[in-house]
């Protein structure tokens, strides 16, 4: 059954079983990657995107309840991966192994629009979602305050960086 | 390269095949030769030495690894052999090249390989990286730097001595010359014997300009835009999926029949295989075949499979531990890893004898990305596509199944979604590869998070029981040390098996950790393999492996012993960490030896709120280790600080202070992050995860029963390294061992209850509290 969408700004169509979860469609069937199976029932976060700009766990959202609706990938956060979280996940060094990563920023982008300015509490609560295996947590929540703090337009000058570290 | 180098250096009749591909680096010498655009920078084997540069390069026979490649417009590659898994491995190990290479930084690319015998032993792990390959990665710098301006020299008309090189420039005077354009007009073609690369001029620790500086890890923007590729992102035309039916027991159980009659109606649904593993690694496995994983789940939910269970199908994890205590009440099992003469006389003239048991449950490895492979024959040779630690121990598994040779496998390289171990072991390439060649199709098999619990290698369940011996003073003057629990080296890799004093080999990463550097007199330390555990499960190396466990028994244990003697638990340790006599250490790797670990114990105790007054039931607890082996040890110490509430059990942990002495630090922030991950594994195997086995498997098999750390459970993280330049050592593993300990000696500060049980449960707690 074909289901119609809009995908990072661009329309598609998929023809597929319509309770075909999401994150495969994305996966499989429009080649895009960057969303990630971790635990198929919700509870790590990794396969995070952004259905209507809400945060939505593609590995339980059937692609038929997507008809129609304004799906964001990690590959259409930012046209050039430069949305400020993506630079400040950058600046504070925050992957390890990385897997979780594109669900952590899809999720931390969703809560940027609840939260310009989150408390630690709020942060908490909202990324408690997310598993990261590496825990890489403090970079985390380090780099969604950094990433929060440009988007308020306070830019980044005086942020604590991980480590100091800077490209030589 | 010179992996395990040490475990192959024992007694005839243990070497395997692998050990063909180990050649310690004093045997190599070292070319330079013309390859393609530029030039080759390599090793190879010491026979060789009368080649010309060019024709192994031509040929390829280089061994057993090739460095890096200088491109004339200037690139430098750096070929990493080591799987990237979080460790930012192939930054550290460039940054060494390039150090001494005195290239510019920014010029310099990594390139993962895939598995060829032309790269040496594969494995990563064991924190291992850095320490193993220093010193040859630092020479092989130096040769390139040497031969650079040597030929930049001539180019330039003037005297190799009038040069110095910086930033990827020759310069003399007021002339220069890039290495892109050496590359380009020069001819670098060089060889060094085994003694010139030995006297090659590696700079002092004053002269570093990348090693120990802050800098940023190449494989992270990639990691953040989604274009980063794992295992599970292999895809090939024409591929199908595979999604297996696990047997109800690891191993022995067999297929009787399969019925997929309902799952035929499933749109995109194929059939049904059962595998034939002539490895046994995955013995009675059936595997769904669909268009599509979707296809394959919504199958594989339908056909029914018949199957004759193998004999542990009702074990459970109580009757592993009192298997364990069985063996360790018989005093003829295990293999006597330290046997110091005098234990029994100590403990028969002791005044006071202090004992306690420990016991540590099962541990999933839970790596975000579930198992998976794809793979395929193409003109001959076996494509397998996966994420993996430890090609080396792997391929030859995959061609005994698929009955092919050796060098018709390969694995090509992809990052991994967390290895944390579970990708030491490969096992699970092996059903794809059967199921590849029972279709005569590609096959991408992904195993379900519920599948990857089921089938992984978690770290086994663990018993042991300590012993010390106290003089009429108090002091201690003897140790016992039983360790219990599976051995993952015996049963995947018993060629790394060392042998005891008593002539019985024993896992060395399930027994390290209790090779301990306190002097408390003579000290018997014995492991003994769980087979009950091993066949049961197939237990694997997971995070820091044995000193995981034993760690938390050990450092319990002198907290214990501490109070035993009425002595502050800080001060007992630091009496006994005297660097005399064996734990004096030796050069190059434990320099210093038990001082140093007396160093990081009072360097922590300085900054973090040691002796001060805390406020009801909260406390601090100390713990401290020598990392992964007492020959590469990181000295690391811990101070935890809990919060444990009486009513309801519930501990929070509100702070963790590290202070590790790695020697030379090579990329500082990237260390910093394996400090803090492993520093918060420990804390979540301690207080958050852990499974039990019933019926054969382990109880949890996604997040809903499974619960490791989450943002929220984070402490305050206060981390510290010494400034050093001795030896660089590993940093992946030994912030795990020492969280776990740290925790429960705080909760017995906090409220006077130990916990000699992880995980450490609100209802244990409690429990302990009402006793």
């Amino acid at each position: 059954m074909a289901t119609e969408f809009e995908l990072n700004g661009q329309a598609v169509t998929v023809d597929i079983e319509g309770d075909t979860p999401l994150l495969w469609a994305l996966r499989d069937d429009l080649d895009l990657t960057g969303t990630k199976y971790g635990c198929g029932i919700g509870m790590c976060g990794a396969c995070t995107v952004l259905v209507n700009g809400r945060a939505t766990r593609s590995c339980i959202t059937p692609v038929e309840s997507v008809a129609n609706a304004s799906i964001t990938t990690i590959e259409g956060l930012d046209p050039d991966g430069e949305h400020p979280l993506q630079k400040a996940w950058v600046q504070t060094q925050t992957p390890q192994c990385g897997y979780c990563q594109s669900g952590q920023i899809m999720q931390a982008a969703a809560m940027l629009k609840d939260f310009p300015d989150p408390t630690d509490e709020q942060i908490n609560s909202v990324m408690g979602g997310n598993l990261c295996r590496c825990m890489a947590y403090v970079r985390i929540r380090e780099a969604i305050k950094l990433a929060a703090g440009e988007m308020n337009g306070a830019g980044a000058d005086n942020a604590s960086v991980a480590g100091g570290a800077t490209n030589e | 390269m010179n992996k395990f180098e040490r475990y192959f250096n024992r007694p005839e009749g243990t070497e395997t095949r692998a050990s063909d591909n180990v050649l310690p680096v004093s045997r190599r010498g070292f070319l330079i030769g013309a390859a393609g655009a530029g030039f080759t920078l390599a090793f190879f084997r010491s026979g060789l030495s009368f080649a010309q540069p060019e024709e192994v390069v031509e040929a390829e026979t280089f061994d057993p690894t090739i460095w890096y490649h200088i491109f004339p417009d200037g690139r430098i590659v750096v070929n990493i052999a080591e799987a990237e898994m979080g460790q930012h491995v192939g930054t550290a190990l460039a940054r060494i090249v390039a150090d001494e290479l005195e290239a510019d930084w920014s010029k310099v690319e990594l390139h993962h390989v895939d598995s060829d015998p032309k790269w040496g032993f594969m494995v990563t792990g064991g924190s291992w990286s850095v320490w193993q390959n220093f010193t040859p990665l630092s020479q092989a710098g130096a040769a390139g730097r040497q031969a650079l301006i040597e030929e930049g020299a001539r180019l330039m008309g003037v005297s190799p001595d009038q040069c110095q090189a910086r930033n990827s420039q020759v310069t003399a005077g007021d002339q220069s010359i890039s290495y892109g354009d050496i590359v380009s007009r020069g001819d670098l073609s060089r060889t060094y014997t085994e003694d010139e690369l030995k006297q090659m001029p590696i700079k002092p620790a004053s002269q570093r300009r990348l090693i120990g500086r802050e800098s940023r890890a190449l494989d992270i923007p990639d990691k953040t835009d989604g274009t980063s590729q794992y295992g599970l992102d292999a895809k090939l035309e024409g591929m199908v999926y595979g999604r297996p039916l696990l047997p109800p027991t690891r191993y022995g159980s067999t297929v009787n029949s399969v019925d997929d009659s309902e799952a035929k109606s499933i749109k995109g649904y194929q059939q049904t295989i059962v595998l034939e593993d002539p490895t046994d690694t995955a013995p009675g496995w059936a595997v769904v075949i669909a268009d599509s994983f979707h296809a394959a789940n919504k199958a594989a939910a339908k056909v029914k499979v018949d199957w004759s269970a193998g004999d542990t199908a009702d074990v459970s994890e109580q009757d592993i531990l009192d298997h364990a205590v069985e063996l360790i009440d018989n005093p003829d099992k295990g293999s006597l890893m330290f046997a110091d003469d005098g234990v029994d006389e100590a403990f028969n003239e002791a005044s006071d004898v202090f004992q306690q048991d420990y016991i540590t449950h099962t541990v999933l490895h839970f790596q975000m990305e579930p198992v998976n492979a794809l793979a395929y024959e193409k003109d001959g040779t076996w494509e397998i596509h996966t994420g993996n630690q430890w090609q080396s121990l792997i391929i030859p598994v995959l061609a005994k199944a698929l009955g092919v040779k050796e060098d018709k496998v390969v694995m090509r390289t992809y990052m991994l979604g967390g290895g944390f171990g579970r990708r030491l072991n490969g096992d699970y390439a092996v059903p794809a590869a059967l199921a590849s060649q029972q279709l005569g199709k590609p096959v991408k098999l992904v195993l379900t998070r519920d599948d990857d619990c089921r089938f992984d290698s978690p770290r086994s369940p663990s018993y042991q029981r300590l012993r010390m011996a106290f003089d009429d003073n108090g002091n201690p003057v003897g140790m016992e040390h039983h360790a219990a629990a599976g051995w993952p080296t015996q049963v995947m890799a018993p060629f790394f098996m060392p042998k005891g004093a008593n002539d019985e080999p024993f896992d060395p990463f399930s027994a390290q950790g209790a090779a301990h550097w306190y002097s408390v007199g003579p000290h018997r330390v014995r492991p003994i393999s769980n087979d009950l555990a091993n066949a049961t499960f197939r237990p694997g190396w997971l995070r820091s492996v044995g000193s995981g466990w034993i760690n938390f028994a050990l450092e319990s244990f002198m907290d214990e012993a501490a109070y035993e003697a009425g002595q502050d638990p800080m001060d007992f340790r630091l009496a006994l960490l005297k660097a005399e006599g064996k734990n004096a250490g030796e050069a190059p790797n434990s320099v210093g030896g038990a001082s140093r670990q007396a160093n990081v114990l009072r360097r922590v105790r300085e900054i973090s709120e040691w002796g001060q007054e805390m406020p009801e039931g909260t406390g601090l607890g100390v713990a401290t280790t020598y990392g992964q082996e007492r020959n590469m040890p990181t000295w690391t110490a811990c101070v935890a600080r809990v919060n444990v509430n009486r009513e309801t059990g519930r501990v929070k942990l509100e702070k963790l202070t590290l202070v590790t002495d790695a020697g030379t630090v090579v990329h500082p922030d990237g260390a910093r992050a394996q400090v803090e991950g492993a520093a918060l594994w420990g804390a979540s195997m301690a207080l958050h995860e852990g499974t039990r086995f019933e019926n054969g498997e382990p109880v949890a098999r996604n997040l809903n029963t499974y619960t490791p750390m989450r943002m929220g459970d984070v402490p305050e993280l206060e981390i510290e390294f010494i400034d050093s330049t001795e030896t660089a050592v590993g940093l992946g593993e030994p912030a795990t061992t020492v969280t776990g300990p740290a925790i429960a000696n705080a909760i017995y500060a906090a409220v006077g209850v130990r916990l000699r049980e992880i995980p450490i449960t609100p209802e244990a707690v409690r429990k302990a509290l009402q006793a």
